[in-house]
């Protein structure tokens, strides 16, 4: 059952924000969560938790590998650290770390890159992050999280602090339409039905879940029926949704704001090879953006619901006579 | 084990350590005996005399840590938990075969008595922070004990953590730095000098004491005077000689990871007799 039909879509919390109140949520549970930034607090968000936890709280400086491994040695005295930075500098400054300090010897690390994607705007590609679910996907034993909304972002981080085990939770800078009723249930590692649809199934996450449900809404005006699926958790994936999916409605469209070779399009292309082959189609970034406005520059490179639409119709119009 | 502070008892382990890692990487072929044979005195000293550790309870909280940052001195590492009982001594001469618990650089997946699994240089002074932080946070007395190495520090990442020790006033870390002039290509100096070493940690802000790292006493007082020192960490830049024990191996670039032949092996174990 999908969780409703009716999605207002009403523009909510962004991502991180989300993050740093549902940390403070945590730690004010768990005396065990401790929290390291690389001098981005105010903007990860993480500064809620260095006001009400000092003590608690290891500002790194801008020296990601540092933060990284020391984030590992307070895990390996018992602590539940919180990672944070932008995206594209914790994954792609502090990757090796995290290869070798965490996920390799399988360290209780959670990683959370916020200002992901291209949708920060002004500050342009060296801020942006796109490869980020590639590199944490690549890491074994990793858990990948890309919530859309504010609900699924806390359900994420309340996870992630129970959860024994790497984790990368992917945030972003700007306000994003609400999903999510407050009660809904999330479950890692689940994809969500969004919609119910026979045609084809549109599957996203983080910022393209609302464009995949404009894009049903246009689809139903032209008579296609079109499923949404919100698969919020990258690694581990949720095959068995996927392949129904696969099989109900005979073609698919993955829409991401991550790099289209290596996020979760490849991922699902790679589950459904194997489980239920289908016609896909994928929306996603070739290359690197520019500066712009938050809304502006997703659009410029093709991250639209009109996109997803386009390539509904030609998914559909591959399947099988 | 036995722990003892006599440097003639400490002098005779340190022969049985010696005498382990030449054998280890001789029967292996392989792995690093030259960084090895100049870290044992320090770690000799460390684990019958210094640290607080119990090897019937390897994962007791309040213990002392040691990090080997330069994991590819693993067989002086393997050697001394071996001796003191958190390992077994026969199958040292497994060491970098295939499910061995003495994997080619320290892997806590094969054996839990490690505190990390290190060899990607330039990690283990902040896996040594997180962990004397994390052990401040519960109210613990205990150390830190991390070994770079010379090469080591022209990693970026050791002077990101040296600058965060120094700031946050970790002063249950003690960073040894085991300064034996070569390297895999050849002599320091020659590659990318990291000289002056000890200016450059006082610089930083760290507590910074030279010593010769094979002197027994030395090492002892070193280590007294970290754990005296509050409020800054303390670096210990240990004079060492790469391959030392070994004539033919002493401040031989070659023996930095060329493990001995049968026949060299042979002669080493007469020098150490």
């Amino acid at each position: 059952m999908a969780l409703t039909t009716n999605y207002e879509l009403k523009l909510g919390a962004a991502t991180r924000e989300a993050f740093g109140r549902a940390l403070v949520e945590v730690a004010r549970e768990n005396p065990n969560v401790v929290g390291c930034d690389a001098d981005l607090s105010k903007s990860t968000m993480m500064t809620y938790f260095a006001k009400e936890f000092p003590t608690r709280f290891f500002e790194c400086g801008i020296a990601e590998a540092n933060m990284v491994a020391l984030g590992a040695g307070l895990a390996m005295t018992g602590k539940i650290p919180f990672v944070s930075s932008f995206s594209c500098f914790v994954m792609n400054k502090g990757f090796e770390q995290l290869r070798t300090t965490v996920a390799y010897p399988g360290v209780n690390v959670k990683v959370v890159g916020t200002h992901s994607g291209i949708s920060i705007g002004e500050d342009g590609p060296s801020q942006m992050s796109i490869e980020d679910l590639a590199l944490a996907c690549a890491l074994p034993g990793f858990t990948v999280i890309s919530p859309a909304d504010e609900v699924a972002t806390r359900a994420a981080v309340r996870w992630a602090t129970e959860h024994f085990g790497g984790v990368f939770l992917r945030c972003g800078r700007a306000k994003v339409p609400v999903i999510y009723a407050a009660d809904a249930k999330i479950e890692i590692g689940k994809a969500n039905l969004l919609l119910p649809g026979r045609d084809v199934t549109l599957v996203a996450h983080g910022l393209m879940v609302a464009e995949c449900l404009r894009a049903a809404a246009a689809l139903d005006a032209e008579g296609i029926s079109a499923r949404v699926l919100d698969v919020h958790t990258l690694k581990p994936l949720d095959e068995e949704t996927l392949a129904a999916a696969a099989r109900e409605t005979g073609a698919l469209v993955v829409a991401e704001e991550h790099l289209v070779d290596c996020g979760l399009g490849a991922r699902v292309a790679q589950a459904l090879a194997r489980r239920a082959p289908a016609p896909m189609e994928f929306i996603g970034l070739e290359t690197y953006a520019e500066s712009g406005t938050p809304e502006g520059v997703p659009a410029k490179y093709g991250l639209t619901s009109q996109n997803v639409v386009a390539a509904a119709r030609r998914a559909i119009a591959r399947k099988a006579s | 084990m036995q722990k003892t502070n006599n440097p003639h008892e400490l002098a005779e382990i340190a022969k049985i350590i010696r005498r382990h890692i030449v054998e280890m990487t001789g029967a292996a072929k392989s792995g690093h005996p030259g960084g090895s044979l100049s870290a044992v005195e320090i770690l000799v000293t460390l684990y019958w005399d210094v640290m607080r550790h119990d090897p019937a309870h390897p994962k007791w909280p309040q213990r002392d840590r040691f990090i080997l940052s330069k994991g590819h001195a693993a067989p002086v590492l393997y050697a001394v938990l071996a001796e003191c009982g958190y390992s077994s001594v026969d199958e040292l001469l497994t060491l970098r075969k295939m499910g061995s618990i003495y994997q080619g650089h320290p892997d806590v997946r094969f054996l839990p008595a490690l505190e990390a699994s290190t060899g990607s240089l330039g990690e283990g002074l902040s896996l040594g922070l997180g962990m004397g932080s994390g052990l401040k946070l519960d109210g613990y007395d205990s150390r830190v004990y991390v070994m770079v190495g010379d090469g080591e520090s022209q990693e970026g990442q050791i002077w990101e953590a040296a600058m965060y020790g120094a700031y946050h006033q970790v002063d249950n870390v003690c960073c040894i730095v085991d300064y034996n002039k070569i390297q895999l290509d050849g002599f320091v100096k020659d590659i990318l000098d990291v000289a002056p070493l000890a200016e450059k940690w006082r610089a930083f802000g760290w507590h910074t004491l030279e010593i010769d790292g094979h002197d027994f006493g030395a090492v002892k007082a070193a280590f007294t005077e970290a754990a005296a020192t509050k409020g800054k960490p303390t670096c210990i830049v240990a004079d060492t000689i790469k391959g030392k024990g070994v004539s033919f191996m002493e401040n031989n670039p070659k023996f930095h990871g060329v493990a001995p032949t049968p026949q060299e092996v042979e002669l080493a174990l007469k020098e150490l007799a």
